[in-house]
């Protein structure tokens, strides 16, 4: 696709004396396959998942201990060089996208699982561990790590909480901030701390509640100590089509109301299910306006009890058709339409990109109303994945890069989907991060006041700015351009 | 309520020691109380309850147990059990960040912010977070806060996740020593059985399940022991959270009260004085008269700390010292939101 914005200089300056300076000082610090400087070696690591933005850093660092983290650190601390973690680059906003004139630290290497404590019930990781790696390792013990990203194939848990990611089941057991209970984490200096303990609570400030979800601006996470979880002995799901999206909602609202949190509450409208039938072939309602997946899970009888008063409820609130899963394949099968929406939708169009607001739940009939008004405006479909139970809010703009403006009209149309998170009460960004992607959008959120509290929290960790810059947190001059347009605070 | 805030700020500007304060139901907790007390109670009242969005908002000088009322009257609870040692505000609690029996299993009270609106030491108003699940624009301040002993900000308003009443809920009473009651409630938080609460004291472990009707009663055949009845069980749950039961409440004679935060699956230790453990092991409480720098060495021996919870001697700093490159973020990060010292001075370490 094509690159915009911060694009990629495809002419490295090869006889930069800084960068010619900075590889010898890494030279010496890292073995010589742990140091990518050749365009043809860095071209795979000039994007994220959001591949609208690329750039070609001077350099890829890909270390294999804690001292070589350490060192890397400690070389372009001293000559003031930008460094961008990188797990395994599945993030969507833009967070991983490297600096220009800068260092990506690659912490695919550190791919060992240091102890699985089933007593204690948790797991010890290095980053670059695949999130799916952990509750196989566990699986044995009856134990399972519970966030369950939709990209938990790929993505690596230093990832997971730099984002403070989530997933189908977090509305019961919790986002990444409440499953992770220490972190080693190397500072911008070089200095490394342990923030966190195996105890349930560290004395001082929650540090852990800032580096979760920091999107690798505070320190290099080096280790990990996660919660594993009683993997339920059961679990069953229903699925419910609805002729409008509001009697959709009214049953998620409903359920709540009921005293029950399901183990998952999923939303897909009629663009997105027809997608995802012709991708996975779930036997979706395809003439639903929106279905909803409703798990249930634990002991058999406690599954039965719930899967059956809910089933009630999504039919007292207009469900016009009910499937329950019969079998552990058939639940497995229901669930993969939803995980697969991404890639599903990705095949019905040369290019997409995945919006993150979170709204309170009242107004989604509203939003989504919006949503495809702006669709039609903008000349581009839309397609809406929805983990109901949470309010977060996934809008699928499809696009065609290759048509000139395109791209620019689908980050217009992305942005007023932002802008309108934030109206109706939300936020920009649920679990995606704010990254580059919705950096401008900060200004619609937060003032002016707030967002210097976010620099200051970020220059506590990291003085000098060096740790992935640029992202996340606008500086005044992205508000004061952005304010032209007249939506930032 | 604006001329509040207004009383509040210009309280603040005059640059001047704050001593903030609630209900005043934790002064005991935390280093010595210094500055002119600014009183937060004025500031009061729920301002949004969404039940079918699990969230509240409420000014900070709301009486928790106004709050926890209003939650009650559509069968929904603050899950982390805050305790209120007395007449609780919201915003004391959120800045205490103490929780309750069902932390290990439910969460802390950290876990369940979701957005503050606070008063930085210049004056300004600032929201972080928001009244939404899920939100990760900007770093996560308002958790931060909770816990931080009033330190970083005066807490104006919050937002807090709540969680439906549990649908049933049993109480199991067992025999057991200290070792093999650490090792039955770690065996059973691994296994798929809905476990709320846990407490060893005296040789007895009392377990509290909460969940489906249908997943209690599986789980009390499973697991055996001695059914309590309800209105007991009821009220032991309360009592220790509230810390007003014999263990707690008993004469001052036995020493301070320490607490210990340590991985659950820790050996029973060896502590000169009576112990009542929750948490599943990884809450535990001592009374006695113990050297503070040795208690210290064995809790973080264990992977742990220990703090000065109650009485006792606070000259030497209340919670556990931190190494000097998380002392460093923690003065960067008091000086940016508090840069005169107003507020709380000491009260979390003897530094700021
Ligand atoms: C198909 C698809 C589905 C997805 N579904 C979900 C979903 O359901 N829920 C969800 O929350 N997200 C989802 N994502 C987004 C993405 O997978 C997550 O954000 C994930 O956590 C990123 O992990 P990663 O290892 O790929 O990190 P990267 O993309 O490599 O990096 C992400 C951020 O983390 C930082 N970082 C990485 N490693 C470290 C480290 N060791 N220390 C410090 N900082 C570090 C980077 O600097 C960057 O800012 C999806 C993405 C795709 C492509």
């Amino acid at each position: 696709m094509m690159s915009h914005e911060n694009s990629a200089e495809t002419a490295q300056d090869v006889a930069n004396p800084d960068r010619q300076a900075l590889l010898a000082d890494l030279a010496r610090v890292l073995p010589a396959e742990a140091l990518l400087s050749a365009d043809e070696d860095l071209k795979p690591y000039e994007c994220d998942g959001l591949t609208a933005y690329s750039a070609l850093p001077w350099a890829v660092a890909l270390p294999q201990n804690d001292e070589q983290v350490v060192a890397v650190l400690k070389v372009c601390h001293a000559r003031q060089v930008p460094v961008v973690a990188r797990g395994a680059g599945t993030g969507l906003s833009g967070g991983a996208t490297p600096v220009v004139q800068g260092v990506v630290l690659s912490l695919a290497k550190f791919m060992r699982i240091l102890e699985i404590d089933p007593l204690a019930r948790l797991a010890r990781v290095q980053p670059g561990v695949r999130n799916v790696a952990i509750s196989e390792a566990a699986a044995p013990y009856g134990l399972y790590y519970a966030p369950d990203p939709s990209s938990q194939i790929a993505c690596t848990i230093g990832g997971n909480v730099a984002e403070n990611s989530g997933g189908v089941h977090c509305l019961k057991y919790g986002l990444t901030l409440h499953n992770v209970l220490r972190l080693k984490v190397a500072l911008m200096n070089g200095d490394v701390i342990e923030i966190g303990s195996h105890a349930l609570d560290d004395p001082g400030y929650d540090l852990l509640a800032l580096m979760i979800g920091s999107e690798g601006m505070l320190g290099v996470v080096l280790e990990a100590t996660v919660k594993l979880t009683p993997k339920p002995r059961t679990a069953q799901v229903v699925m419910a089509s609805f002729d409008s999206v509001i009697a959709a909602g009214d049953a998620v609202a409903a359920i709540i109301a009921a005293g029950i949190i399901p183990a998952g509450l999923e939303m897909m409208d009629k663009l997105a299910t027809a997608a995802v039938e012709d991708f996975v072939h779930a036997g979706y309602d395809l003439t639903a306006a929106a279905i909803l997946l409703a798990e249930s899970d634990g002991t058999a009888e406690e599954v039965a009890e719930e899967i059956a008063t809910m089933s009630v409820l999504l039919e007292q609130n207009g469900a016009r058709q009910l499937r329950i899963s019969q079998s552990e394949a058939e639940r497995l099968k229901y669930w993969a339409g939803r995980k697969a929406a991404f890639p599903a939708v990705g095949r019905i169009t040369p290019d997409y990109m995945c919006m993150d607001g979170t709204i309170p739940r009242k107004h989604l009939s509203h939003v989504l109303t919006r949503i495809a008004e702006l669709s039609a405006e903008f000349h581009l479909r839309c397609a809406n994945v929805f983990h109901a139970g949470d309010g977060n809010l996934h809008p699928l703009i499809m696009f065609d890069a290759r048509n000139p403006g395109e791209t620019e009209r689908a980050i217009a149309f992305g942005a007023k989907i932002l802008e309108l998170s934030v109206d109706v009460g939300g936020t920009i960004t649920g679990e995606h991060g704010v990254g580059i992607e919705k950096v401008k959008q900060m200004c619609v959120q937060f003032s002016r006041e707030e967002l210097d509290k976010f620099h200051a929290v970020k220059a506590a960790f990291d003085p000098l700015t060096l740790l992935n810059p640029g992202k996340a947190v606008p500086y005044p001059r992205h508000c004061s351009e952005y304010r032209l347009t007249g939506s930032a605070r | 309520m604006s001329d509040r805030v207004e009383e509040f700020r210009s309280r603040i500007l005059e640059r001047k020691p704050l001593r903030l304060k609630g209900g005043g139901s934790k002064d005991f907790y935390g280093g010595p109380l210094r500055g002119e007390v600014l009183d937060t109670r004025g500031y009061s009242g729920i301002i949004g309850y969404e039940p079918t969005e699990l969230v509240i908002t409420a000014r900070a000088g709301t009486p928790l147990a106004e709050i926890e009322s209003a939650l009650a009257a559509r069968r929904q609870v603050l899950a982390c059990e805050p305790p209120h040692f007395g007449a609780a505000t919201i915003g004391g609690a959120v800045a205490a960040g103490l929780s309750g029996p069902r932390r290990a299993v439910a969460g802390s009270v950290r876990d369940y912010v979701l957005g503050v609106k606070l008063m930085d030491g210049e004056g300004r108003e600032l929201i972080f977070g928001g009244q939404v699940m899920k939100n990760v624009a900007g770093f996560d301040v308002s958790r931060l806060i909770a816990g931080s002993l009033g330190t970083l900000g005066l807490i104006l308003e919050v937002s807090l996740k709540v969680l439906p009443l549990p649908l049933a809920e049993a109480t199991l009473r067992f025999e057991l020593p200290q070792d093999r009651a650490l090792d039955a409630m770690n065996r059973w938080a691994g296994q798929p059985v809905p476990l709320a609460a846990t407490c060893w004291q005296g040789d007895v472990l009392t377990l509290r399940l909460c969940g489906a009707q249908a997943a209690i009663t599986a789980a009390c055949e499973k697991l055996g022991g001695e059914r309590v009845a309800d209105s007991e069980a009821a009220n032991f749950w309360a009592a220790l959270r509230e810390q007003s039961n014999a263990f707690f409440a008993g004469p001052d004679t036995r020493g301070p009260l320490w607490r210990l935060s340590l991985p659950s699956v820790t050996p029973p230790l060896e502590l000169p004085g009576p112990q009542l453990i929750e948490w599943g092991g990884a809450q535990r409480w001592l009374r006695g008269a113990v050297d503070a720098a040795s208690l210290r060495e064995i809790a973080a021996k264990a992977g742990g700390h220990a703090a000065l919870f109650r009485g006792g001697d606070k000259t030497g700093g209340v919670f556990a010292p931190l190494s000097p490159a998380l002392m460093e973020v923690h003065r960067r990060l008091k000086q940016s939101f508090d840069p005169y010292g107003v507020f709380n001075p000491g009260r979390l370490y003897p530094e700021f």
